[in-house]
């Protein structure tokens, strides 16, 4: 409904435009810029949305596609609608590199243990969570905090089953927030953002993940999408990307 | 009515009592756990949950796409059934297999199977791409995979109703002069409409409830193909709209399939017990 609406509202839009083009101030731009994004970077997107939004008053960013930077990889690749995209690491990124301009890392993050507030399990270190009567919950392997979660357990040579794989690594927050797992391993940014507690993960520092940011090359609105990009890399994304506790690239 | 009587007689048979027990268990299974969604419920917020722009985004395009796949559904569907009803029996089986097909299938192996026909990376996909007539990741192709998903109850409900019907007010019909398409509208479709309603009614049930095939077909993008069962999903893996609005709109989709079950009971007094 709202969809139809916002249409209309943007061939109106389009319509004005295109009658006073010349008269456009300052080159300003407008229209819609969509933006997929790793779930990792939710909270810290929804704030360089807005500070965008507000640095453009011609700009409407879409409600952000969020979700794990592979499932987001395959629909691009299968010609989903996105100006912009964000992985959680290069090789998602490599992906769909014939589809995109010029990546750029833009943050970095690295693992932390999550552990339900109070910790209840007792959870010390990494090897806890192999005990038999943990729970513990991991992002999938094909996932980059799922790769980055086996690079950290196969280093501290500890070997489990998790008791579930989860697609991206919000899911794996949610399980630990409502308490139904014991432990899970998430990006530090993310304990930020949950009700959890967090555990460091000996060893974390040598897992780096590292995000890359791209304008897609057949985007719908390239000028935003340049934009958008050189926002995050610039001084005023990486503080708010700080203020998320990712690190600097 | 004499004889309905005796059936239900007969209904409460002799059989043997013990069956009560793992009856009230299969039922207990069932129900007890959409008990515990109306647990979970924060009453005093949920207006506010199901109100807000997330939730009314997903409610709202849930319902216009559910609409078009139903009227989708309708326009295809009705023929299909008829002829099915009206085919000689072998080519009426393998036709109801076809048919059947999708509704035993995983939505999502539809999903997939939807993506590789009409994705950028398969030939009738880039092709369409190419004229800018690009499907996967558009609002149509949430309303492409809830017609297949739904398709099948439609025809098959309507193909019943119809089979069941018969024939013998077609030909008297057609003895006395009707043509072809006069039957089918006077004769023919009032004759099936109580499984005509029914099968729409599951139809549109099952096409607002869709998940597998559109979050692999249209993905998750909110506004755009972002459903309510997407966006349950989306509350639930820690982004997207909170887990209130989340049980919120769960208690929605439970409330409509209920009013939507009850509508179809409704209109076929008597043949859905």
């Amino acid at each position: 409904m709202r969809k139809i609406r916002v249409a209309a509202v943007a061939a109106g839009a389009a319509l004005l435009l295109t009658a006073c083009a010349p008269a456009a101030p300052g080159g300003g731009m407008a229209g819609e810029l969509t933006v997929y994004a790793a779930a990792s970077l939710g909270p810290a997107f929804e704030d360089l949305a807005a500070q965008f939004e507000a640095d453009n008053p011609g700009i409407d960013v879409r409600p952000l596609v969020l979700d794990g930077s592979q499932v987001l990889a395959t629909q691009i690749a299968e010609g989903a609608p996105a100006d912009v995209f964000a992985s959680a690491d290069e090789q998602t990124m490599d992906r769909v590199t014939d589809l995109v301009h010029a990546p750029a890392v833009f943050a970095t993050n690295t693992l932390a243990i999550a552990v339900p507030p109070g910790n209840p399990a007792g959870i010390e270190g990494l090897a806890d969570l192999a005990g038999a009567d943990v729970t513990v919950v991991l992002c999938a392997a094909e996932v980059p905090c799922g790769a980055a979660s086996r690079a950290l357990l196969d280093r501290a040579g500890i070997a489990f089953d998790p008791a579930s794989e989860e697609q991206n690594v919000g899911a794996v927050l949610a399980k630990i927030d409502a308490a139904e797992a014991d432990a899970g391993l998430v990006y530090r940014t993310d304990i930020l953002r949950g009700d959890v507690d967090e555990v460091a993960a000996e060893g974390s520092d040598e897992v780096v993940n590292r995000y890359p940011i791209a304008a897609l090359r057949d985007a719908r609105n390239p000028d935003a999408a340049d934009a958008f990009v050189a926002l995050v890399r610039g001084e005023t994304g990486q503080r708010i990307l700080a203020e998320h506790g990712f690190g600097a690239p | 009515m004499t004889a309905r009587r005796e059936e239900r007689d007969a209904s409460a048979g002799n059989l043997p009592r013990i069956l009560a027990l793992p009856a009230v268990l299969a039922l207990a299974l069932l129900v007890v756990p959409l008990a515990g969604l109306i647990a979970r419920a924060d009453w005093p917020s949920l207006w506010t949950d199901v109100t807000s722009r997330e939730s009314l985004d997903a409610l709202g395009l849930s319902l216009v796409t559910g609409l078009i796949a139903t009227a989708v559904c309708l326009v295809l569907g009705l023929p299909l059934a008829i002829l099915i009803a009206r085919a000689r029996p072998g080519i009426a089986a393998v036709l109801r297999v076809l048919v059947t097909v999708p509704l035993v299938l995983p939505p999502m192996v539809g999903g997939v199977a939807l993506l590789y026909l009409f994705g950028r990376s398969a030939p009738a996909g880039a092709w369409l791409a190419g004229w800018g007539l690009g499907l996967p990741f558009t609002t149509a192709a949430v309303v492409v995979a809830q017609v297949f998903v739904a398709l099948p109850f439609l025809v098959l409900a309507v193909e019943g109703a119809v089979r069941a019907v018969g024939v013998e007010y077609e030909r008297t019909a057609a003895s006395l002069g009707a043509g072809r398409w006069a039957t089918l509208w006077r004769i023919t479709l009032p004759l099936a409409a109580p499984g005509l309603v029914a099968g729409l009614v599951l139809c549109f049930a099952r096409a607002i409830g869709e998940f597998g095939a559109t979050a692999l077909f249209a993905g998750n993008n909110p506004g755009v193909t972002q459903t309510m069962p997407l966006a349950i999903y989306t509350a639930f893996n820690g982004s997207g709209v909170g887990e209130g609005p989340a049980v919120a709109l769960s208690l929605l989709l439970l409330v409509t399939a209920i009013a939507v079950l009850l509508l179809v009971r409704a209109w076929r007094p008597g043949s859905v017990r």
